[in-house]
C-alpha cells in the first residue's frame, strides 16, 4: 500500500471498552481544514458536546497528522498535533510537537486518531499498522515520559517504535501537563497531558510500515532539492547557530523581555543567561528531527557543579521562563529546571511563569514562607525554583495549588494574587513584554489557545521595527489576521515554524507543496481561506464553550503597570482603549462582529454554513 | 606487492550526524520509489540525544554474512567489495543478519529476502552521501579512515600543547 499525502483513514479508539473503529477520512474536511490542528479541531467538534468538562470522559483527545507527513520534504512529516478542550483555558486547544512520531503515525496509515472515554485502569495504546491494542501500563505509572519510552521499546522489542507519553504531572491531572515524545519534544501548551491522564492513557506507541509516495514524484523531488538548499541558507541561520536562545540579548536590548513576573522588562543579568553563553558553555550537540536539513535542537549538558551531567534540550522560551522571569541568572540551575519539567511532563514555559508568580506573591507578602512549605521564594533564588518545580510535578504542598496554573492559583490564594497572575484565557504568558510590543499584544489577546506567540508570530513586526511597536493603530488587525492564517496552515500541513522563512513565495510555495504531495489542486488564495477557516472554526468552538470578546484581553500588569525601567520604552502599557481599537480592527479584518462573532456572510464565504447553528442569535453587532 | 585497500564504503561521522534520517528517506526513495525507513539500506541510530549515527554495510574483508549463508545466496564482488545477493537462493533465514556485527544487512519487509547497501551502483554515486545535509557521510576506504583519525589525533595533540603554553 502506498499513500499520497492523506492516509485516508481515521482511527477511533473507545478507551472504556478497547473497541476500535476505522472510518474513512472525510475528504471535504481534508480539503477545507488541511490536517494537523485544522483537521483535529474539526474532528473534535464532531465528537464533543457544548460545555464539556475538559477532564471528563466526554472530552475526546484527537491526534492529527498532516498531509505532508512522512515525506522527505524538509521538516515535513515530523510533526503531530494533539487537540482537545483545554483544562487550562476551557476553550479549544492544540499543541504541536515534532520529532519522528508524526511520520511514523502516517506510515501506520492514519490521518488522525480520536481517543474517547476513559480506560478502567492505566493503559497505553499500541498502534502497529492495522493492529491496535490497549496494553497494561501499571508498570509505567510515575515514570517520566523518557523512561516510559525506553520501557515500552523494550516491552515491544523494537527500538524504532515511536512513543508519546505523559509524566507524573499528566497522571495527576495538572493543568500544565504536556505530552512528550522522544525525550525532549513536547506538545507543551494548554495542559493536554492532563486530558490524556484523565483517560488513564499513559502513552501512545506507534510503528508504521507503509510507503509514502507523493502524487507527483518528479516535480516533488525537484522542489525538495530546492528547499533542502534553502534550509541551509540565511532563512534558518538563527536556528542552526545560536538557536532561539539568541532572543535573550535581542529582547533584553529592546526592553521587551518580561523579568521578575513582569515587574521589569529588562534583566540586568541577561549577559549571564544569554544564548551566546549557553552555546559556549553548555551546548553539546545540535540534532535534527526527521527529514530536516536545518537541525535546531540544542542539546545542553551541564559540565560541572551541583547539576553536573544534567542533559536536556534548551530553547529561548523555557530559558526565559525559568531564568529572567524568575530573576534567576544561573544557567546550570535553569537547565536543571528544564530537565525537571521534562521529567514530570510539565509545560516548561507555564512552569517557569508559575514559579515567577509564586516568587512575586512571596515578595509581596501574599504567600508566606510557611505557605510555601518553608521555601524562601525570593526572585533570583534558583534553589527555590527547583524545589517549587519538584512540588508542582508531584502536586505536594503548595505545588498542588500551583500545578493548575496561575489563573487557578491566583483565585485560590486570593489577597490580590489574581493581579500577579500573568495569563490570557488561563494560559501563562511567554517571553515577549506585551506592553511595548503592541502588534504582538493583539495577537496574544485574540489567540484561541490563550497567551502564546506561536499562534501568530506577530511579535516579528514589532521586534524587527516594521511598525511603531508602542503604537496601537488600525492596520494591525489585518497583520495579525494574515500571520494567524499562515501559522494555522503551518500547524495543519504540518511543517516546522522554524522553516517558515524558506517559503520565499509564502502561500504559493505552500500551495505548490500541497498539490505535489496530495495531487489535489489548490491556489494560494484558497489556502489563505483555509487558514481563515481554521481560525474561524476555533473561534466558533470557543463561542460554543462560552468564550468571547471579554476573554480577548491581556494580563493585568500589561494593562495596569507601565514599564518602570529607564530606557527606550519606559512607561509603556496597553490601555483598554488601545486594546479595544486593536480588537475592533482585527474583528473587522476577519469579518466578525465587534463582539468577535463570525457573521453569516463570513461563514458562507468560508463554506462553513453548516456551523451557523453555533452562533445563531449571537451575531447582532 | 603490498597494495593499499581499495574497497570503499559509506562511513558516518558521529560528530556531524544529527539523526535526521534524510539518508534513510533518500535510500528507500532511490531503491523503491517510496519513503520508508524500513526499506532503507542505511539506518540511523540515536542512542541518546548526543549520540547519533547512521550505519550501513562496511564491505568487510572476508565478510561474515557471506560465510554464514547456508544457501550460498551471498557473494562478495572481488572488484568493489559489494555484497551481491542471489534473491532466488535467499529464503530469509537470517544467518547473515546474525553474523553481521553492524546490523547492516537487513530483511526487506516485503520481499522477505535480505537487502544491503550497493553504493547505488545504478546511480553512479551513493545518494545518501549526496543528500546528507551535514556532510556527515563519506565514501572511504579503511586506509583513508585511519589517516583521518591519525590527523585528527595529532592536530588535537598540538592544540592542547599550544593551550598549555
Amino acid at each position: 500500500m502506498c499513500l499520497h499525502g492523506y492516509a485516508g483513514k481515521v482511527l477511533n479508539v473507545e478507551l472504556n471498552t478497547g473497541k476500535t473503529r476505522i472510518e474513512p477520512l472525510n475528504m471535504d474536511y481534508a480539503k477545507k481544514y488541511v490536517g494537523g490542528i485544522g483537521l483535529g479541531m474539526r474532528l473534535w467538534l464532531d465528537n464533543s458536546k457544548a460545555g464539556v468538562d475538559p477532564l471528563s470522559q466526554e472530552n475526546p483527545l484527537v491526534l492529527a497528522i498532516g498531509p505532508i507527513s512522512g515525506t522527505i520534504f524538509p521538516t515535513a512529516g515530523n510533526g503531530h498535533a494533539f487537540v482537545a478542550k483545554s483544562p487550562a483555558t476551557l476553550g479549544i486547544s492544540e499543541a504541536v510537537a515534532h520529532g519522528t512520531f508524526g511520520s511514523e503515525m502516517k506510515r501506520a496509515g492514519y490521518d488522525a486518531v480520536i481517543l474517547k472515554g476513559k480506560a478502567e485502569k492505566p493503559v497505553y495504546l499500541w498502534i502497529d499498522d492495522d493492529s491496535v491494542q490497549l496494553l497494561d501500563a501499571a508498570h509505567l505509572l510515575g515514570k517520566s515520559p523518557s523512561e516510559t519510552e525506553d520501557i515500552i521499546k523494550e516491552d515491544l522489542e523494537d527500538y524504532y517504535v515511536r512513543v508519546a507519553a505523559i509524566g507524573l504531572a499528566g497522571e495527576k491531572l495538572s493543568r500544565i501537563a504536556c505530552i512528550i515524545n522522544e525525550k525532549t519534544r513536547a506538545a507543551g501548551r494548554t495542559g493536554l497531558g492532563a486530558v490524556m491522564g484523565s483517560k488513564n492513557l499513559k502513552a501512545i506507541a506507534v510503528r508504521g510500515t507503509h510507503d509514502i509516495v507523493p502524487a507527483k514524484p518528479d516535480e516533488f523531488m525537484d522542489m525538495v532539492i530546492e528547499f533542502h538548499e534553502r534550509m541551509k541558507g540565511p532563512a534558518t541561520r538563527k536556528y542552526r547557530t545560536l538557536g532561539t536562545a539568541e532572543n535573550v540579548l535581542v529582547h533584553n536590548s529592546l526592553y521587551c523581555m518580561p523579568t521578575r513576573n513582569y515587574n521589569n522588562a529588562h534583566f540586568e543579568e541577561a549577559e549571564k543567561v544569554s544564548g551566546e553563553i549557553l552555546n559556549e558553555r553548555f551546548v553539546a550537540k545540535i540534532i535534527g528531527c526527521s527529514s530536516c536539513a536545518m537541525r535546531c535542537e540544542h542539546e545542553v549538558v551541564v559540565p560541572e557543579g551541583p547539576y553536573k551531567g544534567t542533559m536536556t534540550r534548551m530553547e529561548y522560551e523555557t530559558l526565559w521562563a525559568m531564568g529572567p522571569y524568575c530573576g534567576i541568572d544561573r544557567l546550570d540551575a535553569i537547565i536543571k529546571g528544564m530537565e525537571l519539567a521534562n521529567y514530570y511532563g510539565m509545560d516548561a514555559i507555564s512552569a517557569g511563569v508559575i514559579v515567577g508568580f509564586a516568587m512575586d506573591c512571596y515578595e509581596n507578602g501574599i504567600l508566606s514562607k510557611k505557605d510555601l512549605d518553608g521555601i524562601e521564594a525570593n526572585f533570583g533564588n534558583s534553589e527555590a525554583l527547583l524545589q517549587l518545580l519538584e512540588k508542582m510535578g508531584k502536586r505536594e504542598g503548595i505545588g498542588d495549588i500551583l500545578a493548575d496554573g496561575v489563573r487557578s492559583a491566583g483565585e485560590k490564594i486570593g489577597k490580590g494574587a489574581e493581579k500577579l497572575a500573568q495569563h490570557i484565557k488561563g494560559l501563562e504568558v511567554t517571553g515577549y513584554d506585551l506592553r511595548c510590543l503592541k502588534t504582538a499584544a493583539l495577537g496574544f489577546a485574540v489567540s484561541f489557545r490563550g497567551a502564546d506567540h506561536n499562534r501568530h508570530g506577530a511579535y516579528a513586526f514589532d521586534v524587527k521595527g516594521k511598525v511603531d511597536r508602542l503604537k496601537a493603530e488600525k492596520g494591525r488587525g489585518k497583520m495579525v489576521r494574515d500571520m494567524e492564517n499562515l501559522y494555522a496552515l503551518i500547524d495543519s500541513f504540518i511543517v516546522c515554524k522554524f522553516s517558515r522563512g524558506t517559503y520565499y513565495k509564502g502561500l504559493s510555495d505552500m500551495a505548490k507543496l500541497f498539490t505535489l504531495v496530495t495531487g489535489i489542486e489548490i491556489t494560494s488564495k484558497e489556502l489563505d481561506k483555509s487558514g481563515a477557516r481554521i481560525i474561524t472554526l476555533a473561534r466558533l468552538i470557543n463561542i460554543r464553550e462560552g468564550l468571547g470578546r471579554k476573554d480577548d484581553t491581556l494580563p493585568w500588569k500589561v494593562m495596569n503597570v507601565p514599564i518602570p525601567d529607564e530606557g527606550p520604552v519606559e512607561g509603556a502599557v496597553v490601555k483598554q482603549k488601545e486594546l479595544d481599537l486593536l480588537l475592533d480592527d482585527y474583528y473587522i479584518s476577519r469579518g466578525w462582529t465587534l463582539k468577535g462573532v463570525p457573521t453569516k456572510t463570513t461563514l458562507k464565504e468560508l463554506g462553513m454554513e453548516g456551523l451557523l447553528k453555533i452562533v445563531k442569535g449571537k451575531q447582532e453587532a | 606487492m603490498v597494495k593499499i585497500h581499495e574497497r570503499k564504503f559509506v562511513s558516518a561521522d558521529p560528530e556531524k550526524c544529527v539523526g535526521c534520517q534524510i539518508c534513510e528517506y533518500i535510500c528507500s526513495w532511490t531503491k523503491e520509489k517510496g519513503f520508508n525507513p524500513l526499506k532503507s539500506r542505511i539506518r540511523v541510530v540515536r542512542v541518546n540525544q548526543l549520540a547519533n549515527m547512521a550505519v550501513t554495510c562496511r564491505r568487510c574483508e572476508d565478510p561474515p554474512c557471506v560465510a554464514a549463508c547456508p544457501r550460498d545466496a551471498l557473494k562478495q564482488s572481488d572488484e568493489t567489495g559489494t555484497i551481491i545477493l542471489d534473491s532466488d537462493k535467499c529464503n530469509g533465514c537470517g544467518w547473515c543478519i546474525e553474523a553481521c556485527d553492524y546490523g547492516a544487512i537487513m530483511l526487506h519487509p516485503e520481499t522477505k529476502v535480505v537487502h544491503v547497501c550497493d553504493l547505488c551502483k545504478d546511480e553512479g554515486e551513493p545518494q545518501c552521501i549526496k543528500w546528507c545535509p551535514e556532510e556527515a557521510l563519506t565514501l572511504v576506504t579503511s586506509d583513508v579512515l585511519a589517516q583521518k583519525a591519525r590527523i585528527t589525533a595529532v592536530k588535537k595533540l598540538f592544540q592542547e600543547a599550544k593551550k598549555k603554553k
